[in-house]
């Protein structure tokens, strides 16, 4: 299928990218990695009468450690995360996602920025930086601004940044002594979107948890955290009744919709299973030191 | 709405057209250019039958607009081979039976050619991840996996043989 007629601009300053945004505002949209993007307007459900590709700008594919929190540059392909080094040692919560999400030749393209901007709550990042308790940077005509995730998903496909303005950046603040994370995803195939995904991050002192964020993939309109399951966690050491109670808590603040991927209690039953794996192996890689 | 001149490296040769911004790389591949090695398989991103190497990397062309490999370095089936004969992974397919219908074996082969670029010597599960976007309906895959494991050593072996001769020389 072809997409419909558009006008096409690639910007090679972040400045014209932003004027561009702001000269057509809604009509435009944003081309990053395109692997969301095309095949919506191959399939007519998106018809943008400009694209602004961004994929010439220089400047925004990094991964660095900087002021206490790691920074990933917008136009971050999902390869490289699942390449780097640091991502791998310090981030596994995020090295699990990278490598989870679609399928390499999609990964080669698609961006962190553009899997967090499209506000698929089938996307895998947005659960992982819910839980990381991310913020992003958002650069517009006057200037950037820093946003909490836990205010960046508004809507199914929506989120808060403003017409004008460009996801640039994401920070994931550096793991404290003790923390640990996991995602853990169940798809139908490889290279497919959650039937239902759990990102954890948790930090422990001794055997008490604290820090608690959990983010629930693709079982609500809107990618949420499940913070009823958090609080089941908060200052508690591990223990059966505790993991039951997490998995429940979970369960039951989820949303999801039946369709191919499985029926609504199904898809219940499994959150409730994959809290308590990706709650289980968070502790444990806490335990192990290896964040 | 917006047309568009742009000039590519295809299979070492220089490509230039006129397009359209909606154009797609592959129907631009396979219609203005005329090669048809590259297939279509599918209008959900999902099959891999359509992966060439964009600068470098595999990616599936039916998701890429050709506008955007204005000055792009694009590799397809047909700049596989050399004037020396077929790619170790050509063989390869050939000698272990990596294909039946050959609609997938494009695809196969140059997402297979980009995993050996970065990893030599991947492992049997490396192999099946690396290409996990490309869907094959008739082998199974394990004959493909062989077809790989056949390139990955004839290439190596080609790699210590060039080193002993440099060595030598
Ligand atoms: C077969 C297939 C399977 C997939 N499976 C998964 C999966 O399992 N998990 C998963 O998470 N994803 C999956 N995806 C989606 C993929 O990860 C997308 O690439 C990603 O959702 C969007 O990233 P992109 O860079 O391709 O963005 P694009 O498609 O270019 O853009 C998506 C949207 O975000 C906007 N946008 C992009 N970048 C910015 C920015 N910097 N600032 C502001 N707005 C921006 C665009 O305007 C557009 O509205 C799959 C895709 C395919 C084709
Ligand atoms: S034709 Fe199926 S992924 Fe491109
Ligand atoms: S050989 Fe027929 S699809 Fe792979």
């Amino acid at each position: 299928m072809i997409p419909g007629a558009f006008d096409y601009h690639s910007p090679s300053t972040l400045e014209e990218a932003v004027a561009l945004l702001a000269r057509h505002g809604d009509e435009a949209k944003i081309l990053a990695g395109g692997q969301s993007l095309i095949p919506a307007m191959r399939f007519r459900l998106a018809a943008p009468e400009v694209l602004i590709d961004i994929n010439r700008l220089e400047g925004l594919q990094y991964i660095r450690e900087e002021n206490g929190y790691l920074a990933i540059g917008g136009l971050t392909r999902e390869s490289a995360l699942e390449e780097s080094p640091v991502v791998q040692q310090r981030y596994p919560l995020l090295a699990d996602t990278a490598r989870v999400i679609a399928d390499p030749l999609v990964r080669n393209l698609a961006t962190v920025g553009g899997n967090l901007a499209h506000a698929d709550p089938a996307n895998d990042h947005p659960a992982t930086m819910l839980a990381y308790g991310a913020s992003v940077v958002a650069q517009g005509p006057g200037g950037s601004r820093v946003l909490s995730i836990d205010d960046f998903f508004t809507d199914l496909f929506e989120n808060a940044l403003a017409s004008d303005e460009l996801l640039t950046e994401v920070r994931i603040p550096e793991p404290q002594p003790g923390s640990g994370g996991a995602y853990i995803k169940v798809e139908r195939k490889v290279g497919d979107y959650a039937i239902s995904a759990v990102a954890v991050q948790l930090r422990l002192h001794g055997e008490i948890c604290s820090d608690v964020r959990i983010g629930l993939t693709n079982v609500s309109a809107v990618p949420f955290r499940a913070t009823e399951a958090e609080s089941c966690l908060e200052g508690k050491a591990l223990s059966e009744e505790v993991l039951e109670a997490v998995g429940q808590a979970a369960a039951g603040q989820c949303d999801p919709s039946a369709d191919l991927r499985g029926s609504v209690e199904y898809k219940r039953d499994l959150t409730r299973v994959l809290t308590q794996r990706a709650v289980t192996q968070a502790i444990a890689r806490a335990k192990g030191g290896s964040q | 709405m917006s047309r568009h001149e742009i000039s590519l490296t295809v299979n070492g040769a220089e490509a230039k057209g006129e397009v359209e911004a909606r154009l797609l790389l592959v129907h631009f591949l396979r219609e203005d250019l005329d090669l048809t090695g590259t297939h279509i398989g599918c209008d959900t991103t999902s099959c891999g039958a359509c992966t060439v190497i964009l600068n470098g990397k595999a990616v599936k062309s039916c998701t890429v607009f050709a506008v955007q490999a204005d000055g792009a370095e694009v590799e397809t089936i047909e700049g596989v081979a050399t004037e020396e004969g077929l790619h170790p992974l050509q063989e390869g397919f050939w000698e272990k039976h990596g294909l039946q219908c050959g609609y997938c074996t494009p695809g196969m082969i140059l997402s297979a050619k980009h995993l050996l670029a970065k990893n030599p010597n991947p492992t049997e599960e490396e192999i099946r991840w690396g290409i996990s976007g490309n869907l094959c309906r008739c082998t199974g895959y394990n004959k493909i996996v062989e077809a790989i494991q056949y390139a990955a050593e004839k290439l190596r072996n080609a790699e210590t043989e060039e080193a002993r001769q440099e060595v030598s020389a």
